[in-house]
């Protein structure tokens, strides 16, 4: 039963967009007589303005994100937490996604890729890293994009609440994983 | 906050890349990395001039009002503090919409223009209101009904049993975003002192 709605669901998505680009101006034109055409091209207009913002402050996090990973410290870090985490239940295996995923998109990409490759589609380390994967967000790229798209410097507690929302996401990963397949 | 973690990371980029004598590794990726984050930005001007152009529309025609209208008895309690018809209601939405349906094309531009719209009700330009904080937040912990197209196509015949994981973990992890905003608002070491606080 899960199976024909997961396929009904991602079916429908297929749709979404086309629908969505001819919907929108379908209804425009139709029922509210709008312009759409030069409509589009004076809202088309900030998308260049938005992406060449953005530049400065995505170098800034990119290159801090860059250079940490490069250095092998997530490594190091993995060699501290591992007997806290085997304690309470943590497969090590899946803690570098974990650490990885706020920072990284292509790089927690790269790595669950790694793990489902390792130990098979079945197991439950694939199980928990890719359902780790779907409830996790690359929260320093959102942040960097969506503040400085519009110049917010100082970002309060957005951090913190992106993190601890991440940090809850991958231990229920581990324990609802745990739970249904361990 | 981020100054700190910023700077440590790079910090501890170097001082481990030193010892570990991945030193050059972490040259090139500074390196590296700052030619990646302009070809990331450049390489988002289309989708986001095709989605902000049908964003337009939508808001001429007076649809994003419609949907921000509909949707009020929820955003009411997430963002109090933007106006009942304000225009970033109906973006926020639309963000939401296309994040819980797995668009993440079509969400980073509608969340952009919402941030634009949140901007223009923030008192204090350079810092970022509360409903700023709930919104990244929640798309922080990303709210999603279906599974990225990645992990389906690793996962292969596996992945609808990922499927209600996946749904509790993001749901876990998206009341774990709100109730750590609603909490941290307030409190003394993030408070916004100046002015009202939209």
């Amino acid at each position: 039963m899960i199976e024909s709605f997961v396929q009904s669901v991602n079916q429908v998505s297929r749709y979404i967009i086309p629908l969505l680009l001819v919907g929108i101006p379908f209804y425009g034109l139709i029922f509210k007589k709008v312009k759409v055409y030069e409509t589009f091209v004076v809202g088309a207009k900030d998308g260049f303005t938005i992406a060449i913002r953005i530049i400065p402050y995505l170098v800034a996090i990119l290159v801090a994100i860059g250079m940490f990973r490069a250095s092998g410290a997530l490594d190091l870090l993995l060699s501290f937490l591992s007997p806290v985490l085997t304690f309470i239940g943590f497969p090590p295996e899946n803690l570098p996604l974990a650490l990885m995923r706020p920072l990284s998109g292509s790089g927690s990409l790269g790595l669950l890729t790694d793990l489902i490759n390792q130990h098979g589609p079945d197991s439950l380390i694939a199980k928990i890293g890719a359902t780790m994967f779907g409830s996790t967000e690359t929260t320093f790229y959102v942040l960097a994009v969506y503040f400085g798209s519009v110049g917010i410097r100082k970002t309060r507690h957005a951090l913190v609440a992106g993190l601890f929302a991440d940090a809850v996401g991958v231990f229920s990963a581990v324990y609802i994983c745990r739970f249904f397949f361990g | 906050m981020l100054n700190y973690i910023w700077f440590g990371m790079m910090f501890i980029g170097v001082v481990v890349g030193i010892f570990t004598g991945n030193i050059d590794a972490v040259t090139a990726a500074a390196i590296d990395m700052a030619k990646v984050a302009v070809n990331l930005a450049i390489g988002l001007i289309g989708i986001m001039a095709l989605w902000l152009g049908i964003m337009k529309i939508a808001e001429e025609s007076g649809l994003i009002r419609l949907i921000a209208k509909g949707l009020r008895p929820i955003t009411i309690r997430l963002f109090p503090d933007v106006p009942e018809d304000h225009p970033a209601i109906g973006s926020i939405v639309l963000n939401m919409s296309a994040n819980i349906l797995g668009l993440g094309n079509a969400a980073t531009p509608l969340g952009l223009k919402a941030m634009e719209e949140l901007q223009e009700i923030n008192p204090d330009k350079d810092t970022a209101t509360n409903a700023m904080c709930t919104f990244l937040a929640i798309n922080t912990s990303s709210v999603q009904l279906i599974l990225p197209a990645t992990v389906v196509a690793l996962m292969g015949a596996t992945s609808s049993q990922i499927f209600i994981t996946t749904l509790f973990a993001t749901g876990m992890s998206t009341i774990a975003a709100i109730t750590a905003v609603k909490f941290l608002e307030k409190r003394k070491q993030f408070i916004i002192h100046s002015g009202g606080n939209a």
